[in-house]
């Protein structure tokens, strides 16, 4: 599914250098974790796949089924089937909510050469997936995520993520922000999408978002690079140990 | 009041101008001494502050026609033109005639004329540009009148005459508890006339208005507007501006709040392309306690210039004001500018009043999250500009008229966005 290469990437506008050489690999269906301090760059590894421009790529690779997304833009990523649900989901004034639902699943359609959703099958699927996540429909009435709490914009992007049916799901610390039973509904709808032809790359602190979604690898990212690859266990263990001697280890 | 006569020589905007007020037939004795008044002192030049930003002489001088087209003015015929609104009732301001007016409204020929040596812009000349060209070009004067207590259940559509009559003056009354909306049609003119209209709008205690200036004309057209708005006790002035069209255009709205609990609700859209120039230019003139004020212009600009001048003064006396203005372009082209002068001038200290500027591109986190849903780049950046306008479209929160001013801006939009 997805094979990231030696990636280096800086910000582009002044050149500070982020990742150093990363190196991952997800295989269909695999949920992989992506744990690591603050400012480690995570969420930057993030939006270098779904191609935010504000980063530059300068070494390295990400194979996406084989090819290369480096020169897709944002939209073709997410047509080709790459969801970034945001550590920090943006409010847009002025665009409804339902417009923006309704555009972008049609412009994925049309971009993989599918027909276009009627209106009463849109919202047939809006509001099933809204009830799934316990979404008051009320809230899709208004400007995109203008006015949702924290918790609200998060299970928003869990809804946009169940409509448009990515491939590879990256979740940017979904968890934040979640009470506990909103935490347990958005885990029910990701397991709920959980396929063998789907993968996950979820970013996260805590281990209590794992106990709900199982990962099969952890992956650990420290200063732009992995610097320790387990299975469930390792997240385990970081919670109970933090990060220092995984640190030391690898210097 | 008295003017140090410059001495210079007439531009030819100037000189086209006096030709085309001397071709009127009409109204002699009311034209001459405005006639002579231009003659006297000409057109505003950049040194006049009202007109700083909009140099009248040197924009007109390319967009008025030769004189052998004043035949084809005369001629010019009526346009056929579907009511903005659905159901309007019609008002022709070049013969002030109506058709299928309601109940308690009334429209009438006047003779009446726009006092050119009142200057409701504090900033003009001693003379009163807009108001002197509307009474050198001879303007037809209507008297309309809503009764007390009348509330017609739909819109009255004022439409200014063509050619060379289009040139309205034109006084609204509404008496108290009286309620009504307007729209002020200005669209296609015949290429080569410049076209003014002067409107006094006088808000009975407690009546409210809705006024639409819909500004569709060609792009080659010259439109020079100022509607002057009087506010009595617990009156709702609501007004609505969409600028989608004209060549040279300057639309001025001056409030005189002399009632308490009065409330103005502004709210406009410009969207401007090249080879336009348009001017917004304000006042929110707050003259005794406790009234209240609110006024967005969104501007959208792929090119030409755009001007936007507003100013809230608040009398000495003029307590618990509250008022803010706000001008917001988006700028979507290096071939377009747009020039915001937001001013306050408050002589009470008991008030909230605020203003702001603020002109910028197209978010791009914005832009990044549409695009990271698979929206393609030009329809995520169709949505945004977009919801920059809607915003202020949908505080009218009246479905209907919504509906009907975003076919309008989405069509500008398409082909220009
Ligand atoms: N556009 C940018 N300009 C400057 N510095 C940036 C930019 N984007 C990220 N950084 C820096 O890169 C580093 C990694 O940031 P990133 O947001 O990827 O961390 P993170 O691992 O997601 O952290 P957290 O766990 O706090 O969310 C930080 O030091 C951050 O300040
Ligand atoms: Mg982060």
């Amino acid at each position: 599914m997805l094979e990231i290469k030696n990636l280096h990437a800086r910000v582009a506008e002044e050149g500070t250098e982020i990742l150093r050489g990363v190196d991952l690999t997800v295989k269909d269906g695999e949920i992989a974790a992506i744990m690591g301090p603050n400012g480690s760059g995570k969420s930057t590894l993030s939006y270098i796949l779904a191609g935010r421009e504000d980063y530059e790529v300068t070494e390295g690779d990400i194979l996406y089924n084989g090819e290369s997304i480096l020169e897709m833009d944002p939209a073709e990523r997410a047509a080709s089937g790459i969801f970034l649900a945001f550590q920090y989901p943006l409010e847009i004034p002025g665009v409804a909510t339902m417009t923006f639902l309704k555009t972008a699943l049609n412009a994925q359609r049309k971009a993989r050469g599918e027909d276009e959703l009627t209106t009463p099958e849109f919202m047939r699927r809006v509001k099933s997936s809204a009830a799934d996540l316990q979404i008051n429909p009320d809230m899709l009435k208004r400007p995109l995520n203008v006015g949702f709490s924290g918790g609200e914009k998060k299970r928003a992007e869990i809804l946009q993520m169940a409509l448009l049916e990515p491939k590879l799901c990256v979740m940017d610390e979904t968890d934040s922000g979640l009470d506990i039973d909103a935490l347990k509904i958005v885990a029910d709808g990701v397991n709920a999408l959980r396929s063998a032809e789907r993968s996950f790359l979820v970013i996260t602190h805590y281990q209590r978002l794992l106990d709900y979604i199982v990962p099969d690898t952890v992956h650990v990212l420290y200063k732009g690079r992995i610097i320790k690859t387990g299975d469930k266990d390792l997240a385990l263990k970081l919670e109970n140990e933090g990060y220092s001697q995984i640190i030391d280890e690898a210097a | 009041m008295s003017s140090v006569t410059e001495l210079r020589p007439r531009t030819p905007a100037e000189t086209r101008l006096l030709q085309l007020a001397e071709a009127q037939g009409e109204n002699e004795n009311v034209r001459r001494p405005a006639i002579e008044a231009l003659r006297r002192e000409g057109l505003p030049t950049r040194r006049v502050e009202a007109w700083h930003y909009t140099d009248l002489r040197q924009l007109m001088g390319k967009r008025l026609g030769e004189e052998s087209a004043i035949e084809a003015l005369r001629e010019s015929g009526e346009t056929v033109l579907e009511p903005f609104l659905h159901g309007s009732s019609i008002v022709d301001l070049g013969t002030s005639e109506g058709s299928h007016l309601p109940k308690g409204v009334s429209v009438a020929k006047s003779d009446e004329r726009s006092d050119w040596k009142v200057t409701p812009n504090r900033l003009d000349r001693s003379i009163d540009t807009i108001r002197a060209l509307n009474s050198a070009f001879g303007a037809n004067s209507s008297a309309i009148t809503v009764e007390a207590g009348a509330a017609p259940d739909h819109a009255i559509e004022l439409r200014p005459g063509v050619g060379l009559s289009g040139h309205a003056h034109t006084r609204v009354s509404l008496g108290a508890k009286a309620k009504a909306t307007f729209v002020e049609r200005l669209d296609g003119n015949a290429q080569g006339a410049p076209s003014t209209g002067v409107t006094e709008l006088h808000l009975g205690e407690g009546s409210e208005v809705l006024w639409i200036v819909d500004q569709e004309k060609g792009l080659d057209a010259v439109h020079l507007g100022q509607l002057h708005v009087r506010l009595e006790a617990d009156s709702l002035f609501r007004l609505f501006v969409l600028n989608a069209g004209g060549g040279l255009v300057r639309y001025e709205v001056h409030t005189d709040v002399v009632g308490e609990g009065a409330d103005i609700q502004m709210r406009g859209v410009n969207l401007i392309r090249d080879g336009q120039h348009i001017d917004v230019t304000t006042t929110l003139n707050h003259t005794v306690p406790n009234t209240t004020a609110t006024e967005t212009f969104r501007n959208v600009v792929t090119g030409g210039h755009g001007v936007f001048q507003g100013i809230i003064k608040v009398a000495r006396g003029a307590q618990k004001t509250d008022a803010k203005l706000a001008c917001n372009s988006l700028l979507l082209s290096d071939e377009g500018d747009f020039s915001a002068k937001p001013e306050l001038e408050i002589f009470a200290d008991d008030v909230v009043c605020g203003h702001g500027a603020t002109a910028g591109e197209i978010d791009a986190d914005h832009l990044f999250y549409l695009m990271s849903r698979g929206i393609p780049a030009d329809k995520a950046r169709a949505l945004l500009i977009k919801a920059f306008v809607t915003e202020v479209v949908e505080e009218l929160e009246d479905e209907a008229l919504q509906y009907v001013l975003e076919a309008r801006i989405d069509d500008w939009l398409s082909a220009n966005g």
